[in-house]
């Protein structure tokens, strides 16, 4: 039971953190390898507010969650639009740049000590019984904020006017654009909403676990399972992330807890051989030989 | 114009053409060689640095520069001579006769393994599969690390005592490196590798096997990097899986975007700014009197920096150090007539 509840935990770590991989690649074609720094800087983000802001949590939360979405759409405004029609490695070696020039940065603002945030918040970690399991409190919104975000995501790109663009947008960018549809715009906004996703589960993490250098790691671990579930399909990046969550949890309890950097890693290989476009992405998708 | 015009085969094919180029690569090759005599050791030990980088570099331009095939494997490679070295010194204590055809042979082997998903997926989904295989070869390293005992890392003899030393035998193997790479490229596999750079199924119909042309890019690009690896163990005679992380592959990356795609040239030159980047920092620190400040976060420093000045390639100047030379060139060529401009 331990087991089943660990597992949820990891997946929903893993899936909070690929739908910002899914949401950039889906509407601007390009993998985000910076996303392990923003989710940092999203962290740091609540970690500031919560000393400017002390007495009112809540607060520090909106606040946070604000300077993590205005800090997607800086970085498009700054640097990515500029990538646009650039080649794939160009794009994909912008990101890794920015992610380089972030963790500098980071240090440099932040030190290398570890924070913990949710004592600045003035909230205990307590440890909830669930059935026959214990889960942290941190964890269980973990859990929580990933099932919002992505009923929110979906109702957003089926039904609102802007989720409708993006779609347009990720589908044919020259059609998107001919109907009038700004595609800077769009794309920023895809920045911004990754951004905020990334974040929340970065500060999510820092309030279970402390934060700390190794957050990178674990959102470089969970683009994996954005890709084990299809690059370009939201439910397919919340179905592998239960894949590979299961797969490194499985693991880890049965053969050797050193396995636990790699496990994703493997599962994607396996993926790649045998089905590279992804449980749920489009076929079409691939640029295949 | 220069006024040169090529009028047989040979002269088609001759790495060096005119007069001037011979003098000049003349000139060049003595400053080489009489570098190690005029160097203090601080220097001395870059000159070596450079000389072991620009292999890998050389290595990872024939891949992507040239084949067109994306790789985030590069440090994985480097680790997988480093560790057979490592293994086979420590183990049976071979000599370095025997480690170097050796890490060749498990480069090669690795090569063709890392090339396996090229022949099905292009772009991103190449550079992730090969990201995927480095997170593995380096799990394999620190696992026999910690197997074997050697939590900290192996540490072996390095067969050659003195600087000096070592910069001639790495003159040697990056010149043979450079020119294993230039004697490819005009050949008919350098060909085949740019063809299928340009697009494959063209090349497909020019009668190129592309499956061919793209696994012995990866084979011959792997046992470069390979050799590259076992060269660097026994130069820092101590080899551990951190030394090889991803963003160690980044620098890799770094010095053949820096130096300009699609030139050997542009490798060597991105190889020399990239390893003495974080010294003209350091340099630059002292310089303003901020290192004692900064003391504890050079790396930090060092991070950022390298962070935004490849942003800053990537954006402004796509075509690297090499388009810069080259325009530097035109300048001087076409003077005083047209002027481009020399920075974009």
């Amino acid at each position: 039971m331990q087991l089943a509840v660990n597992i949820a935990v990891l997946a929903s770590i893993y899936a909070l953190i690929c739908c910002g991989y899914v949401l950039i690649y889906r509407v601007s074609r390009v993998l985000s390898l910076a996303h392990g720094e923003l989710m940092m800087l999203g962290a740091y983000g609540l970690y500031t507010t919560a000393s400017l802001f002390t007495g009112h949590p809540l607060l520090a939360l909106v606040a946070a969650a604000a300077l993590a979405l205005i800090a997607g759409v800086a970085v498009y405004l700054a640097m990515m639009w500029r990538m646009t029609g650039e080649s794939v490695l160009a794009a994909v070696l912008a990101t890794i740049a920015l992610g380089i020039l972030l963790r500098g940065a980071m240090i440099l603002v932040f030190g290398t000590q570890t924070q913990y945030p949710l004592r600045d918040l003035g909230w205990s970690n307590a440890s909830v019984p669930v059935f026959a399991a214990r889960i942290s409190a941190a964890g269980l919104a973990l859990v929580l904020a990933t099932a919002t975000v992505y009923a929110g995501l979906f109702t957003f790109l089926r039904w609102t006017r802007w989720g409708i663009r993006m779609r347009a947008a990720g589908q044919h960018p020259l059609l998107a654009a001919q109907r009038g549809i700004g595609l800077h715009g769009v794309y920023a906004l895809a920045w911004g909403l990754a951004t905020f996703t990334g974040g929340m589960a970065g500060m999510l993490i820092a309030c279970d676990a402390g934060l700390e250098g190794t957050l990178v790691i674990i959102g470089l671990k969970a683009f994996p399972a954005a890709l084990v579930g299809g690059l370009d399909s939201l439910l397919g990046a919340l179905i592998g992330s239960i894949v590979v969550a299961a797969a490194e949890v499985l693991l880890i309890h049965h053969v050797d807890p050193l396995l636990s950097d790699v496990v994703p890693f493997a599962v994607l290989l396996a993926m790649l051989a045998v089905r590279p476009w992804g449980l749920f992405g489009t076929r079409e998708e691939l640029d295949r030989v | 114009m220069s006024g040169y015009f090529r009028t047989s085969y040979l002269q088609d094919t001759a790495l060096l053409d005119t007069r001037a180029q011979k003098a000049w690569f003349g000139a060049f090759a003595i400053a080489l060689c009489t570098y190690p005599f005029l160097a203090g050791p601080l220097w001395l030990d870059l000159g070596n640095q450079v000389l072991l980088a620009s292999i890998g570099a050389v290595a990872l331009m024939l891949l992507t520069g040239y084949a067109g095939q994306i790789s985030l494997g590069h440090a994985g490679l480097l680790a997988a001579g480093a560790f057979t070295t490592g293994i086979l010194s420590k183990e049976f204590g071979a000599s370095p006769w025997l480690t170097l055809p050796a890490s060749a042979a498990v480069g090669a082997v690795l090569g063709l393994i890392f090339g396996l998903p090229s022949l099905r997926l292009r772009g991103l989904y190449l550079a992730v599969s090969t990201l995927a295989l480095h997170f593995i070869v380096i799990f394999l390293g620190g696992e026999y690390e910690t197997r074997r005992g050697f939590s900290t890392g192996i540490v072996i003899e390095p067969p050659i005592g003195s600087a000096r030393g070592w910069y001639f035998a790495l003159l040697a193997a990056a010149a043979i490196t450079l020119l294993i790479a230039l004697n490819l490229l005009r050949s008919r596999t350098g060909r085949a590798w740019r063809a299928i750079h340009g697009r494959e199924a063209v090349a497909e119909a020019l009668g190129i096997s592309v499956q061919r042309a793209k696994l012995s890019a990866f084979v011959v690009s792997s046992s470069l990097t390979a050799l590259a690896g076992c060269l660097f163990a026994y130069y820092r005679g101590f080899v551990s899986a951190e030394a090889f992380s991803l963003y160690l592959t980044i620098q890799y990356v770094a010095m053949i975007i820096i130096g300009g795609m699609g030139s050997i040239l542009g490798a060597v030159l991105g190889t020399v700014f990239v390893v003495l980047f974080p010294y003209a920092i350091d340099g630059g620190m002292a310089l303003v009197g901020l290192s004692e400040r900064l003391s504890s976060v050079v790396f930090a420093v060092n991070y950022s920096a390298f962070g935004l000045v490849m942003i800053l390639f990537l954006v402004f100047e796509p075509q690297g150090l090499v388009g810069l030379w080259r325009r530097v060139q035109n300048w001087f060529l076409l003077w005083p007539f047209k002027q481009g401009r020399l920075l974009k």
